[in-house]
């Protein structure tokens, strides 16, 4: 038998550190970009957002990393979507019963995890044929990334958009009566677009590597 | 068993659509009560609210007791019927005819003693359903406090109704005109601020829920028209 890998060697690290930069799933492989227009204009849905499509993908990876071997490949975006849905419903029920608030201001998109790009792509791409531990990890590497980014955006679209950091005034009352005023554009989906443009431009003119050979 | 077999693939899928039922529907029944609560809860702060009273998670029971005094149900004609008012769902009562519409009313009284009529608010924004209270003075006509509530408008544009920028706009304003004719309140769309009675500035940008409100004010008030007149001081 060959030597056990250490739970948390440089390789499974890898797994949850990579999707954090150079294999983000929102900036590199850009999927799951719907959810993330519409769950940034404050910080605290984004975040909410973030361990809602943590907790589905992590267990969702785990589910069918575990079943693998047995589901028919006929059938085997159906049981997915089956493990996905169920895990949704959960995540839904449970913000209603103690996230009331936080869970009208998501309202359809929790729901709409189900749709979600990254799950689906990284059950086909990644659970199917690896291990539950690593499927764990991928699945918390990659939500830490789609999470990552959707806090970044909606740190400026927050901030910009309401003078607002997780619902506290930042921006002082004097600058108010100077004549700022807080930008409407920012709250609205196409701003989040446009931050998420602006945060692929930076990255990609940091990491050359990322850049598409023509 | 060959897993390619139509017969596993059944038997597969069957089981797994067992288990994930039975699971789903086990934590649905338990977190059902929990649920409900926070719902009702929610009910309370918005009445609370349209009486100008904020009120968080907390305190809104112990608040709800101390100012709400009286609630009932009343038809068209303004006849007191029994029941829960609490309880009815006014969104259902609007598809009857009406006649058979059953209205929840709310009786506040605030610390200064005075009495406000609070009435329930449904209708219809530009993406989903709309909702509110409104609150009268003594004299059933004079607004003293609205809230606004919604599912999915615009942000920064419909979803507007709910600050509390746009339903101060509301405050004294009034619903019958000199005549004691009913004439609800309009939005106008218009920079100059507006002196008339009847008339609020309306959302720039969200003309479609600013008119769904309004019809919303319309079509609600309207049924207690002449329970408000006959109560009024």
């Amino acid at each position: 038998m060959k030597n056990k890998e250490p739970l948390f060697s440089k390789n499974n690290l890898k797994l949850i550190t990579n999707p954090l930069s150079k294999d983000n799933p929102i900036t590199v492989q850009v999927i799951g970009i719907c959810s993330a227009l519409a769950v940034t204009a404050q910080i605290k849905p984004a975040v909410i957002m973030t361990f809602s499509v943590m907790f589905v993908l992590a267990l969702s990876n785990v589910i069918i990393s575990f079943l693998r071997k047995t589901i028919p490949s006929r059938i085997r975006i159906i049981v997915q979507l089956i493990v996905v849905a169920s895990l949704v419903i959960v995540v839904n029920e449970f913000l209603k019963a103690y996230f009331f608030d936080v869970s009208k201001q998501l309202s359809v998109f929790v729901g709409l995890i189900i749709t979600n790009c990254i799950i689906m792509g990284r059950l086909e791409a990644f659970a199917l044929t690896n291990k539950p531990w690593l499927a764990f990890l991928d699945g918390i590497g990659n939500s830490l990334g789609y999470g990552l980014l959707l806090i970044i955006v909606s740190f400026f679209r927050e901030l910009f958009g309401s003078g607002t950091i997780w619902g506290f005034q930042v921006i002082p009352e004097c600058f108010y009566n100077f004549g700022y005023e807080n930008n409407g554009l920012m709250i609205l989906p196409p701003m989040a677009l446009i931050t998420i443009g602006v945060i692929i431009w930076i990255q990609r003119s940091k990491n050359k590597n990322l850049i598409e050979e023509k | 068993m060959n897993k390619h077999s139509n017969l596993y693939i059944i038997i597969y899928a069957s089981i797994l659509v067992i288990v994930v039922a039975a699971v789903l529907s086990i934590i649905s029944t338990t977190l059902k009560p929990v649920q409900n609560k926070n719902i009702e809860l929610e009910k309370k702060q918005n009445i609370l609210h349209s009486i100008n009273i904020n009120s968080n998670r907390k305190d809104v029971e112990q608040l709800y007791g101390k100012y709400i005094k009286a609630s009932y149900i009343i038809n068209y004609k303004g006849e007191r019927l029994s029941g829960d008012a609490f309880n009815i769902d006014l969104r259902k009562e609007k598809l009857k005819s009406v006649e058979e519409q059953k209205l929840p009313v709310y009786e506040s009284r605030l610390d200064n003693g005075s009495k406000k009529i609070i009435i329930p608010l449904v209708g219809k924004g530009l993406w989903g359903p709309i909702w509110g209270f409104i609150s009268f003075n003594d004299d059933n006509n004079t607004i003293y406090g609205v809230t606004f509530n919604h599912e999915g408008e615009t942000p920064g544009l419909g979803a507007q109704i709910t600050t509390t920028d746009f339903q101060k706009r509301f405050i004294g304003k009034q619903v019958f005109d000199v005549r004691k004719k009913f004439v609800s309140i309009e939005l106008k769309k218009a920079k100059s601020k507006s002196n008339n009675i009847h008339q609020v500035d309306a959302i720039s940008g969200g003309t479609i829920t600013s008119k769904g409100l309004e019809k919303m004010l319309q079509n609600c008030i309207s049924c207690y028209e002449k329970y408000l007149k006959e109560n009024s001081k």
